[in-house]
């Protein structure tokens, strides 16, 4: 199924786990050290460099760029070390968290609390992602250097649903954090 | 003696670093090519991906992974031979540091553990030196990603623990955390030795080439037990569905203490990046 991440009037909530889709649209890179930084801001009531509400996230930290490439090798890392500052992510009103692995039970209550969804690429795959994006931008915390924020532009962006919004999920169990 | 220049191992180390970083080695390919009709749906589709990545990533020299991993080198030193110049562990963090920034590789190297500085060059190198009798240098290079590094363990087992031991801290340490490591995975395992030797001994173990066996036919016999109960566990390419979890399991053992049995998991993810030079 092609899903367009900017269609407001699409219902997410008809994707359920195990489902392949094919995504286009905006996803915000951000991991470990982005996710610190934004949860203080939250706390501190600051403003976020980008609108979170009905987003996606991304949790990847792409590899340099060749000259006149618009990105380097961009997979999935482990979403797992996302964890603990997911539930208060979510509670902005991100509606796709886009990773690998299988996430905590408190994500997972989070998620169907929320009716986000949780979608997984194939980790490794970093070149053969680099395919499906058209345009790269850097939106915030550029000293992060990997994990600095950049907005991606996709299209048919290979995904599984991991986590659905009812929280239904792919993985047999839940392991510990890695 | 012979002689062999710095400027040398600085090249051939900045060559390792791009090579690796971007050419599935051909036993990784073949055996994942293996897998592939045993799986179906999801799996197979995985499986697919993991394949057509590795030749994008070959014809255009991009990166396999993001995750261009901390650099890691396992020298065979001859005791026959001398590097002029520099010495070998300058010239191998040289040739990291211009083979990482040169190629595009990211640089996922924090300074300080806790105030966490980028080096912005991949260095520091991990260098394991081995002095051997020969006038030749063999440098195996093995690019290792932080989530599959994470998944590894160590555990201080004691002698009574025995094989069923091993065997149930192995087991237990891919279900636990081996969805998380992109699976179809490669398996380490350290047997013997101390609390510093165990882990090493484990990761050395992954520079093993798929389909080798432990010289010791107890260990070999092992090694496929173990692989089979792993493709038990129902984890599957990338932890989803499927039979094939792992690729191969190496086991590699040292002498020991009478109180102690330590064992270690070392787990390598499909993005297995090595790559072996003689000079």
């Amino acid at each position: 199924m092609k899903v367009n991440l900017q269609d407001l009037t699409f219902d997410h909530k008809i994707l359920k786990a195990g489902q392949k889709v094919l995504i286009r649209g905006t996803i915000y890179t951000a991991r470990d050290a982005a996710h610190d930084r934004i949860v203080k801001m939250l706390n501190c009531g600051e403003e976020i460099p980008f609108k979170l509400e009905n987003s996606a996230i991304y949790y990847c930290g792409p590899s340099p760029a060749r000259p006149g490439a618009i990105i380097g090798a961009c997979g999935p890392t482990t979403s797992s070390r996302m964890d603990i500052f997911t539930p208060r992510i979510l509670k902005e009103g991100v509606k796709f968290l886009i990773g690998k692995g299988s996430r905590s039970k408190v994500v997972v209550d989070s998620i169907r609390q929320n009716s986000a969804i949780y979608l997984v690429a194939t980790g490794g795959v970093a070149a053969l992602l680099s395919k499906t994006v058209k345009k790269v931008g850097l939106i915030a915390f550029e000293d992060l250097g990997p994990e600095a924020i950049y907005k991606l532009e996709v299209e048919n962006m290979p995904l599984i649903v991991a986590i659905d919004s009812v929280g239904n999920t792919v993985f047999k169990m839940q392991p510990f954090n890695v | 003696m012979r002689k062999i220049k710095s400027r040398t191992i600085i090249n051939t180390v900045q060559n390792l670093c791009a090579d690796a970083n971007f050419e599935l080695p051909m036993d990784v390919l073949k055996s994942l090519e293996k897998r592939v009709v045993f799986e179906r749906g999801i799996a197979r589709d995985i499986l697919e991906e993991i394949i057509e990545n590795a030749f994008i990533a070959k014809g255009r020299r991009i990166p396999l992974c993001q995750d261009t991993g901390t650099a890691n080198f396992f020298v065979k030193l001859g005791d026959s031979m001398s590097i002029e110049g520099e010495n070998i562990y300058y010239a191998i963090n040289k040739g990291v540091s211009l083979g990482y920034t040169r190629n595009y590789l990211r640089k996922s190297i924090v300074l300080d553990p806790l105030e966490r500085k980028n080096t912005q060059d991949n260095t520091p190198a991990n260098i394991y030196i081995e002095i051997v009798p020969g006038d030749k240098i063999e440098i195996t290079f093995l690019a290792k990603g932080g989530g599959s590094e994470n998944a590894s363990s160590l555990k201080m087992l004691t002698p009574s623990a025995g094989w069923n031991g091993i065997k149930e801290f192995v087991l237990n340490t891919l279900n636990e955390k081996g969805r998380n490591a992109c699976p179809p995975l490669i398996v380490g395992v350290g047997i013997g030795g101390d609390f510093s030797s165990v882990g090493l001994m484990s990761k050395k173990a992954l520079i093993r080439e798929i389909g080798s066996e432990n010289k010791n036919i107890f260990y070999s016999e092992k090694e496929k037990e173990l692989l089979d109960e792993i493709n038990k566990l129902d984890i599957g390419p990338m932890g989803i569905c499927g039979i094939t979890t792992a690729l191969a399991v190496f086991i590699e053992t040292k002498p020991v203490h009478i109180a102690s049995l330590p064992a270690s998991v070392n787990i390598q993810c499909h993005s297995f990046r090595r790559k072996t030079v003689i000079i």
